[in-house]
């Protein structure tokens, strides 16, 4: 535990790329594997199924340090941080001078995993006498495994790389073996910088690769007949992996959805084995995509009985083809990759090819483009014919040229401190817009302003507070904010009876006036535009 | 809250009015926030000691400090820790605040009612400023900058022990240090406890040099510093320490020390969101004000049948003391305490 709390400690006491990528080679050298298997497994942003309730922690924590509930609740607002909050009530307990240090892989096997079988009395007995024991960055870090996330601030690009280098790998070989559900184990990090290839990877997806929003007019990438135009469907991304039998279908979230989608998974195993594609998951009907919201419905039930399945039937539109026959075709150009997919396709109708959408000219493309929404999709993806299949957001081979947001101009109505880094700002605001003579609140927005805004916004909200509430305020309703969404959907659960699909903030209206804003009215007429 | 509530039927020893805390039986203000005829001022912050007033009483200690910061030709009349004065009715007294060179608690006795208005202060040592001593009182206003039980201050040698592991790993790694702190009181505090465990040079901004000279003037023993702006154009920084104000992180002065570390001192670095939303390095919780613990016993400590809080945490600490049984309300004040920036 000490060598992850002086790891934690370096990387959270640098800004620099480089130290951090350092830090963490060191120590996944220098860990013992079953160690560092648990640290990659929290650094790669995991967490354990729930150990406790963090009711039990706060009340423990208060029990210990005679803190009533309503200081509690003030210190919390002022940190933004449970973890950081016990850690730094407890500090006011003695602690003993020489603490007693136990192995990470030990903590978790012999200490934190076995407390889900206990009840809370013998829970409270375990974790006091760990918080009583140990120094206080050392009580951080097990609040964060115990509450969930352990985050540190680096990406897991980073703990690739390091790990890379530890390994002696090309840093695509660790991103691929670190793709999907492992278990942290002595044998896994082992194998995972090992130089040899082990059969427990073919479960495995391959690192997506991203597109980049296209910014620049498209004519600036050059000649059209370079180019793969397909459309930009609004479903979910997925790898489909058929390998020695078995079928896994998994999400760019990497989240293994195999049990999800039944039908997908049957069309998948008529597929030749070393097969893997990487496509859209969509709600599908009579060879046309249905729109998200059919698909979401469909994730959130618990049971498919045939009715859901009959209701929201889905298929996985594939693009690409990763592997073929057992071999990784990633660096083929993508021409011949989608030479081969179509090939193989012709016997699969059951998985569909994404088409490509013809057009003379990127004028005529982009005519073709104002149809995006009517076809239940979200614009263009673009890929150069000549690119290989990379990992990440790499820009230059690859973009989204989505159509326009839809727009609304709201008031600013309520702001909350964010989490964090951010918990001593106000960066959540909840917006309204007019509903006859009243505002009603239709949406919550956290992103789309600089620093320097969100700066300027907070003193705007601490002088115009009208009301407090927790850590809510309630503002004076005179800020307004034009916001951009993605679709508009029919909410029993919202006061407004409407839901914004990926509402962000586009641009401070110091400009326009409260009476300025857009109605509920003019939104609901979106909705027909959007269903 | 009205802070009037806990007031008893009499009228009350001192009181908040347009221009700051006013003792109206003594005619003086306390620490005023606008020109007034009599200032009686705890310490020279910029927030305690504001120009403008026509007659200022301090400190003898302070005085040096306070003169610096309100103006040569002020009038300024000083006194000995612990030397009574009347004014009026009124008998007052400074007494150590344990806060920065100077810095005093203020006692006024009126018809056998004693308050103590505490100014800033801290209990912890200090090689640069007298201890904080407890002052018996009926009332006693504390100030409450970080007054949450967050708050709790390491040994302040630990802490000075980690600047100079710090100052070293960034000599090794051929960076520069740069340490960013108040210029009053913390700069010369870091030099300080700094010259225990080292007696290499820091380099220093121009805002903290003055400020230093002072404190060596009242015999303060500091590690040697020298002017950044003094340093040849064009000589590398690498390995060195650098102290400067918050103000001067990010702007173009920063540019001349190449690659650096940035840290700053200060009791907020207590929590990490804090330092990481201002983007430092490092956070070394190191503050001139007391922390939680030292706020309850200081309140203990006096006695005191009423606490009144000033700045930062007034409401949660007032809150607290009552719940403890202690007659407490929060009382508006200009004062800033430690600004986040």
């Amino acid at each position: 535990m000490r060598r992850l709390a002086d790891l934690y400690e370096r990387l959270d006491q640098t800004t620099s790329t480089n130290a951090k990528v350092e830090a963490l080679a060191r120590y996944f050298q220098e860990a013992p594997p079953e160690d560092a298997a648990w640290a990659l497994y929290f650094l790669t942003g995991q967490k354990l199924k729930r150990l406790l309730t963090t009711k039990l922690l706060v009340g423990w924590t208060q029990e210990l340090t005679h803190i009533p509930d309503w200081l509690f609740a003030e210190v919390y607002a002022s940190v933004g941080d449970l973890a950081e909050v016990i850690s730094l009530l407890l500090d006011n307990l003695e602690r003993p001078s020489a603490p007693e240090e136990l192995p990470l892989s030990q903590w978790l096997t012999q200490r934190l995993l076995p407390l889900r079988e206990l009840d809370a009395t013998a829970q409270r007995e375990q974790v006091v006498s760990w918080w009583r024991a140990m120094p206080r960055r050392e009580v951080f870090l097990l609040n964060k495994m115990l509450t969930g996330e352990l985050r540190v601030g680096v990406s897991s690009t980073l703990v690739v790389r390091a790990l890379a280098k530890v390994a002696g790998l090309p840093a695509p070989d660790v991103a691929h073996r670190l793709m999907g559900t492992w278990t942290p184990s002595k044998e896994f990090f082992q194998q995972l910088v090992s130089p040899e290839v082990s059969d427990a990877e073919h479960s495995r997806p391959y690192p997506f690769y991203l597109a980049s929003p296209l910014e620049q007019p498209p004519e600036s990438l050059g000649d059209l007949s370079e180019w793969l135009v397909e459309w930009k469907w609004d479903g979910i991304r997925g790898q489909l992996l058929h390998r020695k039998g078995d079928v896994y279908l998994w999400s760019r979230g990497e989240e293994l959805i195999t049990d999800r989608f039944p039908e997908i998974t049957e069309a998948a195993k008529a597929l030749p084995e070393g097969t893997v594609l990487d496509g859209e998951v969509l709600a599908y009907e009579d060879c046309k995509p249905l729109p998200f919201a059919r698909l979401q419905r469909r994730i959130g039930r618990q049971k498919l009985t045939p009715r859901v399945l009959a209701e929201a039937p889905a298929a996985f539109i594939a693009y690409d083809l990763l592997e073929q026959d057992g071999q990784d075709l990633r660096a083929l150009p993508l021409r011949e990759r989608r030479e081969r997919l179509a090939a193989l396709l012709k016997h699969h109708p059951t998985l569909p090819l994404s088409p490509a959408v013809e057009a003379s000219s990127w004028e005529a493309l982009a005519h073709t483009r104002s149809e995006a929404r009517e076809r239940n999709v979200e614009g263009f993806m673009l890929k150069r014919l000549s690119s290989p299949y990379l990992t990440g957001r790499k820009r230059g081979d690859w973009w989204k040229w989505k159509i326009d947001p839809f727009t609304v101009d709201a008031v600013l109505l309520y702001a909350h401190p964010g989490h964090g880094r951010r918990s001593s700002l106000y960066t959540d605001y909840t917006f309204a817009v007019w509903n006859g003579t009243d505002l009603l609140p239709v949406t919550k927005a956290y992103s789309g302003l600089t620093d320097e805004e969100i700066g300027r916004l907070d003193r705007w909200i601490r002088a115009h507070t009208r009301e407090k509430f927790g850590p809510v305020r309630s503002v004076e309703p005179e800020q307004v904010f034009e916001l951009h969404f993605e679709g508009i959907q029919k909410s029993p659960r919202h006061k407004s009876g409407v839901a914004l699909r990926f509402p962000r903030i586009a641009r401070w209206r110091t400009d326009k006036k409260p009476q300025d804003a857009d109605s509920l009215d003019s939104l609901k007429e979106l909705l027909h535009a959007s269903a | 809250m009205d802070a009037s509530v806990s007031f008893q039927a009499r009228r009350p020893l001192i009181t908040v009015t347009p221009h700051g805390l006013y003792c109206e039986p003594g005619g003086f203000h306390i620490d005023p926030w606008r020109p007034v005829e009599r200032a009686l001022i705890t310490h020279a912050h910029g927030d305690h000691a504001r120009t403008g007033h026509q007659r200022y009483l301090g400190t003898r200690a302070g005085e040096a400090l306070l003169r610096r910061r309100v103006g040569a030709d002020s009038h300024i009349d000083a006194l000995e820790y612990g030397e009574p004065l009347k004014l009026n009715d009124v008998t007052v007294s400074f007494h150590p605040a344990g806060h920065v060179l100077g810095s005093a608690q203020l006692r006024i006795e009126h018809r056998g009612e004693v308050w103590v208005i505490s100014g800033d202060y801290k209990r912890a040592a200090d090689p640069t400023c007298a201890p904080f001593e407890v002052v018996r009182c009926h009332t006693f206003i504390t100030e409450a900058t970080f007054g949450l039980p967050i708050f709790r201050w390491d040994d302040t040698r630990e802490v000075a022990e980690d600047i100079l592991r710090w100052w070293d790993a960034n000599r090794a790694a051929g960076r520069a240090a740069v340490l960013f702190c108040y210029a009053l009181g913390k700069a010369q505090r870091i030099l300080a406890e700094l010259a225990r465990l080292t007696d290499r040079t820091a380099f220093v901004h121009g805002a903290v040099q003055g400020l230093v000279e002072v404190y060596r003037d009242a015999g303060v023993k500091m590690i040697p510093t020298q002017l950044v702006s003094e340093v040849a154009k064009g000589t590398s920084f690498a390995g060195a320490l650098v102290l400067a104000p918050p103000s001067a992180g990010g702007s173009t002065w920063m540019r001349r020390f190449g690659e650096a570390e940035t840290g700053f001192a200060s009791g907020w670095m207590r929590v990490r969101g804090n330092r990481r939303r201002r983007g430092f390095d490092r956070g070394f919780v190191l503050s001139d004000h007391a922390d939680w613990s030292e706020l309850l016993r200081t309140v203990a400590d006096t006695g005191a049948e009423r606490v009144l809080t000033t700045h930062g945490s007034a409401e949660p600490l007032a809150r607290y003391l009552r719940e403890q049984g202690v007659d407490a309300s929060p009382l508006a004040t200009q004062f800033e305490g430690e600004a986040e920036d």
